[in-house]
Formats: structure tokens, C-alpha cells, sequence
């Protein structure tokens, strides 16, 4: 059975939630092979999960060049490798890294590319949604193989049921000057929450410009923490400086999709919507009974968010 | 270095920025049954946003440092309106590339025609925009960038141009990075790099006389064949809409809004 490559997300020396999507996903195709692409020593404490996930070769290519630089060696690299393997198919993650490789992937092969889907089928059929995910495309790559980045939080990741100890190949790494121009210079890790990761939490409690301040924004937080979910917020609020940007939910934001998303002072325009239609259950706070937000509610409170929550935080401290 | 160029200082640059024109993304959009092409019939059609953060961007600089700013877009032939509200904001002039078989371009025929075009316009830096709100793709940059040798920086919210060289920062999941690179390069940006302007009357009055320039495949030596539907390397098979999410309850907080919702919580079982 040919391979089909799924190249890793990894980040602090951990295998990515979407990596072990595009694993499962990759079942279908063919023999999963895992790619981790990284500075000296990044694939080592990957094995081990990408193996539970069904990875069967994990291909290590490991030089500082792919850290100091911007993609172009990343992906220089992997067009190496699917010439030497000849996949079925190629997958990596819908992350802005991961894109701006697929990119790259798909002029050096010449080859189709599907971006951000959400399914693939065994005959290489693509499932995208477009249009804040109001319309569902089925489409296939007509020149080439099956190459595709695939949204996070798509499916649920599956063990195997018996891993066996993959083959680990290590893969020469020589990147050409032409590879070499985007040079990244300073990387700045600002504080980081606790909270789990936004595009992974099962749990998202967002708050929009009806929170009013930053200092509010506590409100949502203290909501996030009692379930043990993580904070979005709208445009309104990244912008007005309430919360920061790389929490945004919706079409320029984070695409989420948890089990419960609680939307405070949101009005549900189209954009954010389509970063949050596809939870479970969605909460929504609103004193405006007809903001567009309730037609998508499963259970909706029309009221002060500034009443409603506090009482709703002191509730859940009394159940605890 | 840049001594082509009229006026300004040694650091004055030919700047291209790319303009795509979207159906706007506040509104409905569709793909058509027959073709499963974008609807650009039935709605607004608008510039991508995140391209007027790239004009604003190219202005600034030209601002500051002198040079040339040139719009440029592929699209059909109702783009000429995008095209002219852009020049509206101050560009100097435009590039237009229209040609009825580029329809049903999927990216890398995109990049293809893009980059054939900026060959003839030699840019020192060429800003886009970091996505486009129909494609979604953030494929563009990059797919230039491989095509013509450059490096791509991309999704900067913020940029410095000095002596030949571009720096940006941008955000990552945990903080940010700060990207370097010689010129030429192509730089996209995100929306939190600036605040764009809008169009002043006079603005509007004087972007109705500046230079367009259509170009056809031919202009650039590219076979139709290879582009459009007929030269597509992925194809959409079929589109159906989203089945619309149903409201649930709703209830108006009578003082007990918050037990109310926590009571719900509870019987979904997440409390
Ligand atoms: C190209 C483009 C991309 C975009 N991308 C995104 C995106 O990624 N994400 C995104 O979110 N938006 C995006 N937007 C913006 C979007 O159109 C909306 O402007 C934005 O989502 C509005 O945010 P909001 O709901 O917080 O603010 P508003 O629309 O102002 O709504 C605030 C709501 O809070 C309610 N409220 C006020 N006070 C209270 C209170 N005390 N208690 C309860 N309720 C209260 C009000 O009734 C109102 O419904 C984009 C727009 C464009 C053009
Ligand atoms: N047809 C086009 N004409 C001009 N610019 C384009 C076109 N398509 C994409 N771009 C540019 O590339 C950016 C990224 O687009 P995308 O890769 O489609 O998400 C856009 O913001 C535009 O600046």
C-alpha cells in the first residue's frame, strides 16, 4: 500500500491535535507516514504518539535552517520526499504555516491543492466549507495527487488499536541559498494561559463588544474557567482592544467547533458565525431579543450579561 | 539603489499592490449550479479587505520614502470598479488582467498569470492582502513567492522598510515573530497592521483618470489552455447548502437568567 504522508504540527515538543486528525484521516488512503520537519532533535518525543495515531514511518528531517527560515525550506524538503516516496497523498494542517507550505508544495510539484477541508474519502474526494460554512463543496484534485491542508478539529482523532514501533527514517536535509531569504530573526513567547488551546477546547466562552472593557472581559474568563474551557472573543472586541487577536473567532479569526460555545454580548454577524456554527450546543447572552445570534441559540438568555453571568458564575460555584 | 524610480529618496520603491475583488462576505454568497463558479452576478461585489490594509500600507510608504504605487488584479471585467475605488485611495496607476479564459482559475493557474505579470512590473515589494475572504486560501504570497525567487513574508502586522531591506512582525499562537528579508520580496498583511483611509472626493475625481492597463493572456504569453476551468488542477464535483441550525430555547432573564442558564448547562450534562 503506498504511503500517504501527513506532515506534523508540533509545537513545546507535542504532536498537535490536528496531526492526529490527518492520521486518522490518512487510514483511508493508505499507510499513514508521519513527517516532522524541525530544528535538531524535534522528532524524538513525537514517535511515540504519531505511532498510537497509526503512523507506520515517521520521516525526520531535522536541521536548524527549517527553524531559522520561513517555509520555503520546509517545503523544499518535503517536495524531496514525495518524489523519493511517490505518495498516495499529501496532508498538512490548514495552520498558517501549514498553508503557506502546501502552497509552496503545490507550485513545486505542479500540483492541485485543496485548502482547508474538513473530510477526505478513500478515492481521494475532498469535503470543503465555503462561504462561513454555508455551503458544502465535494471536490478532488485533477492534476496530481490528492494534496490538501485540513482544518483542525475536523473529526475525532482515533488510536489504532495495536501500534507498532514505526520505522523511523532519518531524511537528508540541504537547503539551497534560494531557500534561505525569509529569515526569522526574534521569536517572542508572551505570556501564555493556562487555558486549554482555542481551536481544541471543548469548551469556548466568548465575549464580544458587549463586554465593554478589557477588565470585563474577566467575567468570561472566570465563565471559562469554572467549565474548564478557553476565551474567544468577536472582532468587535479584538478590536476595540478588550481582548488580543489571536483569540478572534470567525472568518478572519480561529475556527472552532466545540461541544458548548457560550457567546456573551455577541450579535452573531456572518463573519463570526462562520468561525463557531459547527458546535454542539451554542449558549448566547444578549439584551437585544433579536440579535441574529438567538436564530442559531440552542438555549438563548435575553438579558444583562452583566447580571446574567455573575449569577450564573455564582450558580456554578454552588454545584461545585 | 532604487535610482530607476522617480523621486523621493534612495529608499523610493516600486510598489505593486494586489486587489482582488470578493463578493462581500457580510452578505449571502453562492456558488452557481451550472459550474459550481463563484456568483458574482447577484450580490456586492467588494475589494478583499485585507487588501485595503495593503494599499493603506504601500501609501505610507510612498509617504514617506517616495516611489510608485500600481494596483494590480486579475478578474473579470466588473473588477474595473474595484480597480478604480482602489486607485481612489491614491495608488498611482493600475494593472488589469481580463480575460474571458481565465474563469474557473483555481490558485496555482492564479499565481501563475500574477507572477507573469509582476515580471513585467519589477516590483522592489509587492503587499497583498493576507487572505481573501472568498478563498480563503492564504495560498498567494507564497505561490509568488516560489514562482518568482522572492522570499514571502507573510500576515505582518507590522512592517519596516529600510535600506533594501523588509522586517515584519507577526503574531503566533503564543506571542509573535519578527520575518527578515532583502528586497524584492512580497509582503501580505494582516488587518491589525493599520487603519485604511477612505477615498477623499478628491480622491475619487482624480482615480478616474489615472492609467489602467488591461492586459490579455496574450500580452503575457500565456496559453488559455493553461489556465481557467480548462487548465484547473482541482475541480469542485459538487455544492450543496449548509441545512441552517435551528434556534432552541429562549428565555428573557427575569432575575433568574443565570440559574436558568446553568440549569441548562446541567441537563446538557456539561456541568
Ligand atoms: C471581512 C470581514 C471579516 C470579519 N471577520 C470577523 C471575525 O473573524 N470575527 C468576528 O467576530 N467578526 C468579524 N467581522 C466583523 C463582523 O462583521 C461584526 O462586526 C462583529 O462580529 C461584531 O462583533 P460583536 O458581535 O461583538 O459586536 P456588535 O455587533 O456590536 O454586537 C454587540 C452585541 O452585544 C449586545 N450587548 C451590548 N451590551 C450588552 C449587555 N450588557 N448584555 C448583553 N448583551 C449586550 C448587543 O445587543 C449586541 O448584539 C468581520 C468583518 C468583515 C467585513
Ligand atoms: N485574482 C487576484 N488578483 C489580484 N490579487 C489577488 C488575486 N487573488 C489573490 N490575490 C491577492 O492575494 C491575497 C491572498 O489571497 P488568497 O491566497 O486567495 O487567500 C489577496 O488578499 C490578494 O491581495
Amino acid at each position: 500500500m503506498a504511503q500517504v504522508l501527513v506532515v506534523v504540527e508540533h509545537g513545546g515538543g507535542q504532536v498537535k491535535k490536528v496531526t492526529l486528525e490527518m492520521l486518522t484521516l490518512a487510514r483511508r488512503l493508505g499507510e499513514p507516514a508521519a513527517v516532522v520537519l524541525g530544528g535538531p532533535g524535534a522528532a524524538a518525543e513525537l514517535v511515540d504518539t504519531l505511532a498510537t495515531y497509526g503512523a507506520t514511518t515517521v520521516y525526520t528531517a531535522e536541521h536548524s535552517d527549517l527553524e531559522e527560515y520561513l517555509v520555503a525550506p520546509k517545503a523544499a524538503v518535503l517536495a524531496e520526499l514525495v518524489g523519493q516516496v511517490q505518495p498516495a497523498a499529501v496532508l498538512i494542517g490548514a495552520t498558517q504555516e501549514g498553508k503557506e507550505i502546501a502552497a509552496r508544495l503545490a507550485v513545486k510539484l505542479d500540483n492541485g491543492l485543496l485548502s482547508d477541508i474538513s473530510d477526505l474519502a478513500a478515492d481521494g474526494t475532498a469535503t470543503q466549507e465555503i462561504f462561513a460554512g454555508s455551503t458544502i463543496v465535494t471536490s478532488k484534485v485533477t492534476k496530481g495527487l490528492p494534496l490538501a491542508t485540513v482544518r483542525p478539529n475536523s473529526l475525532t482523532p482515533e488510536p489504532v488499536e495495536s501500534a507498532a514501533a514505526p520505522t523511523v527514517t532519518a531524511v537528508e536535509v540541504t537547503v539551497d541559498d534560494s531557500a534561505k531569504l525569509a529569515k526569522v530573526t526574534e521569536r517572542v513567547v508572551e505570556a501564555r494561559s493556562a487555558r486549554p488551546e482555542l481551536t481544541e477546547a471543548s469548551v469556548v466562552v466568548s465575549g464580544g463588544r458587549g463586554v465593554g472593557s478589557a477588565e470585563n472581559f474577566k467575567l468570561v474568563e472566570e465563565l471559562a474557567d469554572l467549565l474548564g474551557g478557553a476565551v474567544g472573543a468577536s472582532r468587535a472586541a479584538t478590536d476595540s482592544g478588550f481582548y488580543p487577536h489571536q483569540y478572534q473567532v470567525g472568518q478572519t479569526g480561529k475556527t472552532v467547533s466545540p461541544q458548548l460555545y457560550i457567546a456573551l454580548g455577541i450579535s452573531g454577524a456572518i463573519q463570526h458565525r462562520a468561525g463557531m456554527q459547527t458546535s454542539k450546543t451554542i449558549v448566547a447572552v444578549n439584551k437585544d431579543g433579536e440579535a441574529p445570534i438567538f436564530d442559531l441559540a440552542d438555549f438563548g438568555v435575553v438579558g444583562d450579561l452583566f447580571k446574567v453571568v455573575p449569577q450564573a458564575i455564582e450558580e456554578l460555584r454552588k454545584r461545585k | 539603489m532604487y535610482a530607476h524610480l522617480n523621486g523621493g529618496s534612495s529608499d523610493a520603491m516600486n510598489i505593486v499592490v494586489l486587489v482582488k475583488q470578493v463578493p462581500d462576505s457580510g452578505a449571502e454568497r453562492r456558488l452557481q449550479d451550472t459550474d459550481h463558479t463563484v456568483d458574482r452576478a447577484s450580490g456586492t461585489n467588494l475589494i478583499n479587505e485585507m487588501d485595503d490594509y495593503a494599499i493603506e500600507e504601500a501609501l505610507r510608504l510612498q509617504e514617506a520614502q517616495g516611489g510608485e504605487v500600481t494596483v494590480l488584479t486579475m478578474g473579470p471585467e466588473q473588477a474595473t470598479e474595484s480597480i478604480r475605488k482602489a486607485l481612489s485611495m491614491g495608488p498611482d496607476k493600475a494593472v488589469h488582467i481580463c480575460d474571458d479564459a481565465l474563469a474557473g482559475s483555481c490558485a496555482l493557474a492564479t499565481s501563475k498569470v500574477l507572477a507573469a505579470a509582476l515580471r513585467t512590473l519589477s516590483p522592489d515589494l509587492v503587499l497583498c492582502g493576507a487572505e481573501s475572504t472568498d478563498g480563503r486560501v492564504q495560498a498567494m504570497p507564497h505561490m509568488l513567492a516560489e514562482r518568482l525567487g522572492m522570499a514571502a513574508l507573510t500576515g505582518a502586522r507590522k512592517l519596516v522598510v529600510e535600506n533594501g531591506t523588509a522586517t515584519i512582525e507577526r503574531q503566533t499562537e503564543d506571542g509573535y515573530e519578527v520575518v527578515t528579508a532583502s528586497l524584492p520580496a512580497v509582503v501580505s498583511v494582516w488587518d491589525t497592521i493599520n487603519e485604511p483611509r477612505y477615498p477623499s472626493f478628491k480622491g475619487i475625481m482624480a482615480a478616474k483618470k489615472k492609467p489602467v492597463t488591461v492586459l490579455s493572456l496574450a500580452d503575457l504569453g500565456i496559453e488559455p489552455s493553461e489556465v481557467g476551468a480548462a487548465g484547473a488542477t482541482s475541480a469542485v464535483l459538487a455544492h450543496q447548502l449548509r441545512p441552517a441550525r435551528t434556534a432552541g430555547q429562549k428565555i428573557v432573564d427575569e432575575g433568574d437568567g443565570g440559574v436558568k442558564l446553568v440549569e441548562f448547562l446541567a441537563s446538557e450534562k456539561f456541568v
